[in-house]
Protein backbone atom coordinates (compact mmCIF):
# COMPACT_ATOMS: atom_id res chain seq x y z
CA UNK A 1 0.00 0.00 0.00
CA UNK A 2 3.00 2.13 0.72
CA UNK A 3 4.90 1.51 -2.19
CA UNK A 4 1.88 2.50 -4.30
CA UNK A 5 1.57 5.56 -2.38
CA UNK A 6 4.66 6.36 -2.88
CA UNK A 7 5.35 5.43 -6.37
CA UNK A 8 2.01 7.54 -7.38
CA UNK A 9 3.91 10.47 -5.90
CA UNK A 10 7.17 9.93 -7.23
CA UNK A 11 5.41 9.61 -10.78
CA UNK A 12 3.51 12.81 -9.96
CA UNK A 13 6.24 15.08 -8.85
CA UNK A 14 8.61 13.77 -11.92
CA UNK A 15 5.41 14.34 -14.33
CA UNK A 16 4.87 17.60 -13.44
CA UNK A 17 8.44 18.81 -13.32
CA UNK A 18 8.55 17.68 -17.15
CA UNK A 19 5.60 19.53 -17.95
CA UNK A 20 6.93 22.67 -16.39
CA UNK A 21 10.39 22.43 -18.16
CA UNK A 22 8.06 21.96 -21.20
CA UNK A 23 5.94 25.27 -20.53
CA UNK A 24 9.36 26.99 -20.24
CA UNK A 25 10.25 26.08 -23.83
CA UNK A 26 7.25 25.71 -26.08
CA UNK A 27 5.45 29.19 -24.52
CA UNK A 28 5.80 31.80 -27.02
CA UNK A 29 6.38 34.96 -24.47
CA UNK A 30 8.13 36.01 -21.34
CA UNK A 31 5.00 35.91 -19.25
CA UNK A 32 3.77 32.68 -20.26
CA UNK A 33 6.86 31.11 -19.82
CA UNK A 34 6.89 32.67 -16.07
CA UNK A 35 3.34 31.15 -15.36
CA UNK A 36 4.65 27.41 -16.65
CA UNK A 37 7.54 26.31 -14.21
CA UNK A 38 7.10 28.46 -11.34
CA UNK A 39 3.40 26.72 -10.58
CA UNK A 40 4.68 22.78 -12.03
CA UNK A 41 7.87 22.37 -10.42
CA UNK A 42 6.84 23.86 -6.99
CA UNK A 43 3.81 21.35 -6.91
CA UNK A 44 6.07 18.71 -8.45
CA UNK A 45 9.18 18.96 -6.32
CA UNK A 46 6.53 19.18 -3.40
CA UNK A 47 4.98 16.15 -4.23
CA UNK A 48 8.79 14.53 -4.73
CA UNK A 49 9.73 15.58 -1.06
CA UNK A 50 6.94 14.57 0.28
CA UNK A 51 7.52 10.98 -1.06
CA UNK A 52 10.83 11.53 0.30
CA UNK A 53 9.73 12.30 3.86
CA UNK A 54 7.24 9.10 3.89
CA UNK A 55 10.27 6.78 2.53
CA UNK A 56 12.54 8.09 5.17
CA UNK A 57 9.51 8.03 8.23
CA UNK A 58 8.69 4.32 7.13
CA UNK A 59 12.39 3.00 7.62
CA UNK A 60 11.35 2.88 11.37
CA UNK A 61 14.80 5.48 11.99
CA UNK A 62 11.93 8.02 13.70
CA UNK A 63 10.03 10.90 11.18
CA UNK A 64 11.76 12.53 8.79
CA UNK A 65 11.95 16.73 8.92
CA UNK A 66 14.68 17.46 6.38
CA UNK A 67 12.20 17.49 3.32
CA UNK A 68 9.77 19.46 5.04
CA UNK A 69 12.33 22.21 5.60
CA UNK A 70 13.59 22.59 1.97
CA UNK A 71 9.40 22.20 1.15
CA UNK A 72 9.02 25.03 3.44
CA UNK A 73 12.04 27.27 1.48
CA UNK A 74 10.64 26.37 -1.91
CA UNK A 75 7.02 27.45 -0.93
CA UNK A 76 8.03 30.48 0.76
CA UNK A 77 10.91 31.11 -1.93
CA UNK A 78 8.92 30.60 -5.31
CA UNK A 79 6.30 33.61 -5.28
CA UNK A 80 9.19 35.92 -4.30
CA UNK A 81 11.77 35.07 -7.45
CA UNK A 82 8.85 35.67 -9.42
CA UNK A 83 7.68 38.42 -8.60
CA UNK A 84 11.07 39.85 -8.78
CA UNK A 85 11.35 38.50 -12.58
CA UNK A 86 7.80 39.59 -13.32
CA UNK A 87 9.43 43.02 -12.33
CA UNK A 88 12.74 42.74 -14.20
CA UNK A 89 10.47 41.79 -17.17
CA UNK A 90 8.49 44.52 -17.09
CA UNK A 91 11.41 47.00 -16.30
CA UNK A 92 12.88 46.10 -19.37
CA UNK A 93 9.51 46.28 -21.28
CA UNK A 94 9.63 42.97 -22.56
CA UNK A 95 7.01 41.99 -25.90
CA UNK A 96 4.05 40.10 -24.85
CA UNK A 97 1.58 38.72 -26.94
CA UNK A 98 -1.42 40.27 -24.43
CA UNK A 99 -3.03 43.17 -26.45
CA UNK A 100 -2.26 46.48 -25.48
CA UNK A 101 -5.48 48.00 -23.98
CA UNK A 102 -6.15 50.90 -25.86
CA UNK A 103 -9.38 52.55 -24.31
CA UNK A 104 -7.31 52.01 -20.63
CA UNK A 105 -4.20 53.47 -22.04
CA UNK A 106 -6.59 56.27 -23.93
CA UNK A 107 -7.82 57.29 -20.44
CA UNK A 108 -4.66 57.46 -18.51
CA UNK A 109 -3.31 59.34 -20.89
CA UNK A 110 -6.16 61.71 -20.52
CA UNK A 111 -6.08 61.88 -16.81
CA UNK A 112 -2.75 62.58 -16.76
CA UNK A 113 -2.98 65.46 -18.70
CA UNK A 114 -5.82 67.02 -17.19
CA UNK A 115 -3.80 66.53 -13.73
CA UNK A 116 -0.65 68.32 -15.56
CA UNK A 117 -2.84 71.30 -16.74
CA UNK A 118 -4.22 71.45 -13.41
CA UNK A 119 -1.22 71.34 -11.91
CA UNK A 120 0.47 74.26 -14.04
CA UNK A 121 -2.52 76.28 -13.61
CA UNK A 122 -1.75 76.29 -9.83
CA UNK A 123 1.85 76.69 -10.19
CA UNK A 124 0.97 80.32 -12.03
CA UNK A 125 -1.95 81.12 -9.84
CA UNK A 126 0.67 80.57 -6.76
CA UNK A 127 3.36 82.60 -8.81
CA UNK A 128 0.55 85.67 -9.09
CA UNK A 129 0.10 84.88 -6.01
CA UNK A 130 3.40 85.21 -4.67
CA UNK A 131 5.41 88.12 -5.47
CA UNK A 132 8.97 87.18 -5.95
CA UNK A 133 11.18 88.93 -3.58
CA UNK A 134 14.74 87.46 -5.27
CA UNK A 135 13.92 88.31 -9.00
CA UNK A 136 17.02 88.79 -11.66
CA UNK A 137 18.64 91.86 -9.84
CA UNK A 138 19.60 95.26 -11.89
CA UNK A 139 23.22 95.06 -12.82
CA UNK A 140 24.85 98.06 -10.71
CA UNK A 141 27.67 99.95 -12.92
CA UNK B 1 6.97 -1.00 -7.81
CA UNK B 2 9.49 1.55 -6.59
CA UNK B 3 12.14 0.38 -8.42
CA UNK B 4 9.97 0.37 -11.81
CA UNK B 5 9.00 4.20 -11.59
CA UNK B 6 12.47 5.19 -10.11
CA UNK B 7 13.70 4.99 -13.31
CA UNK B 8 11.19 6.61 -15.08
CA UNK B 9 10.90 9.38 -12.36
CA UNK B 10 14.61 9.69 -13.28
CA UNK B 11 14.06 9.92 -16.86
CA UNK B 12 11.54 12.67 -16.46
CA UNK B 13 13.36 14.78 -14.51
CA UNK B 14 16.42 14.72 -16.82
CA UNK B 15 14.44 15.61 -19.30
CA UNK B 16 12.98 18.52 -17.70
CA UNK B 17 16.49 19.63 -16.90
CA UNK B 18 17.69 19.45 -20.39
CA UNK B 19 14.71 21.12 -21.29
CA UNK B 20 15.63 24.28 -19.31
CA UNK B 21 19.21 24.20 -20.07
CA UNK B 22 18.29 24.73 -24.08
CA UNK B 23 15.64 27.73 -22.31
CA UNK B 24 19.28 28.92 -20.70
CA UNK B 25 21.56 28.73 -23.95
CA UNK B 26 18.53 29.67 -26.61
CA UNK B 27 16.57 32.14 -24.09
CA UNK B 28 16.32 35.55 -26.08
CA UNK B 29 16.43 38.00 -23.25
CA UNK B 30 18.40 38.20 -19.72
CA UNK B 31 15.03 37.38 -17.97
CA UNK B 32 14.62 34.19 -19.75
CA UNK B 33 18.08 32.90 -18.54
CA UNK B 34 17.71 33.92 -15.13
CA UNK B 35 13.88 31.96 -15.30
CA UNK B 36 15.89 29.22 -16.99
CA UNK B 37 18.25 29.26 -13.96
CA UNK B 38 15.62 28.90 -11.42
CA UNK B 39 13.96 26.26 -13.04
CA UNK B 40 17.41 24.32 -13.49
CA UNK B 41 18.03 24.46 -9.77
CA UNK B 42 14.31 23.30 -8.52
CA UNK B 43 14.80 20.07 -10.97
CA UNK B 44 18.38 19.69 -9.69
CA UNK B 45 17.14 19.40 -5.84
CA UNK B 46 14.21 17.01 -7.45
CA UNK B 47 16.92 14.74 -8.85
CA UNK B 48 18.87 15.01 -5.45
CA UNK B 49 15.95 13.83 -3.74
CA UNK B 50 14.89 11.39 -5.95
CA UNK B 51 18.81 10.03 -6.36
CA UNK B 52 18.52 10.07 -1.81
CA UNK B 53 14.95 7.70 -2.34
CA UNK B 54 17.00 5.20 -4.84
CA UNK B 55 20.00 4.70 -2.65
CA UNK B 56 17.58 5.40 0.63
CA UNK B 57 20.48 7.66 2.19
CA UNK B 58 20.06 10.63 3.92
CA UNK B 59 23.13 12.24 2.94
CA UNK B 60 21.66 14.44 -0.23
CA UNK B 61 19.27 16.46 2.04
CA UNK B 62 21.97 18.92 3.11
CA UNK B 63 23.18 19.56 -0.43
CA UNK B 64 19.36 20.10 -1.91
CA UNK B 65 18.92 22.90 0.85
CA UNK B 66 22.15 24.20 -0.12
CA UNK B 67 21.02 24.45 -3.58
CA UNK B 68 17.77 25.86 -2.34
CA UNK B 69 19.09 28.36 -0.35
CA UNK B 70 22.02 29.36 -2.81
CA UNK B 71 20.02 29.33 -6.23
CA UNK B 72 17.12 31.93 -4.32
CA UNK B 73 20.02 34.35 -3.84
CA UNK B 74 21.40 33.80 -6.98
CA UNK B 75 17.93 34.50 -8.66
CA UNK B 76 17.26 37.69 -6.31
CA UNK B 77 20.52 39.03 -7.07
CA UNK B 78 20.18 38.84 -10.54
CA UNK B 79 17.32 40.57 -10.53
CA UNK B 80 17.89 43.45 -8.66
CA UNK B 81 20.56 43.51 -10.79
CA UNK B 82 18.14 43.84 -13.90
CA UNK B 83 16.20 46.32 -12.27
CA UNK B 84 18.35 48.63 -10.17
CA UNK B 85 21.93 48.28 -12.28
CA UNK B 86 23.43 47.56 -9.02
CA UNK B 87 22.92 44.52 -6.19
CA UNK B 88 23.86 46.12 -3.03
CA UNK B 89 23.00 49.83 -2.77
Amino acid sequence: MLDYLLSFLVLFGAALTFIGSLGLVRLRDFYTRLHGPTKATTLGVGSILIASAVFFSARGTGISLHEILVTLFLFITAPVSAHLLAKAALHLELNSLAKIPRKKVREANALERADQTQATKQATDNAEKIPSTDGPQEPTQ
Amino acid sequence: MLDIVLPIAFGLVAVAVVLSFWRLLWGPSAPDRILALDTLYINTIALLVLLGIHLSSALFFEAALLIALMGFIGTVALCKYLLRGDIIE
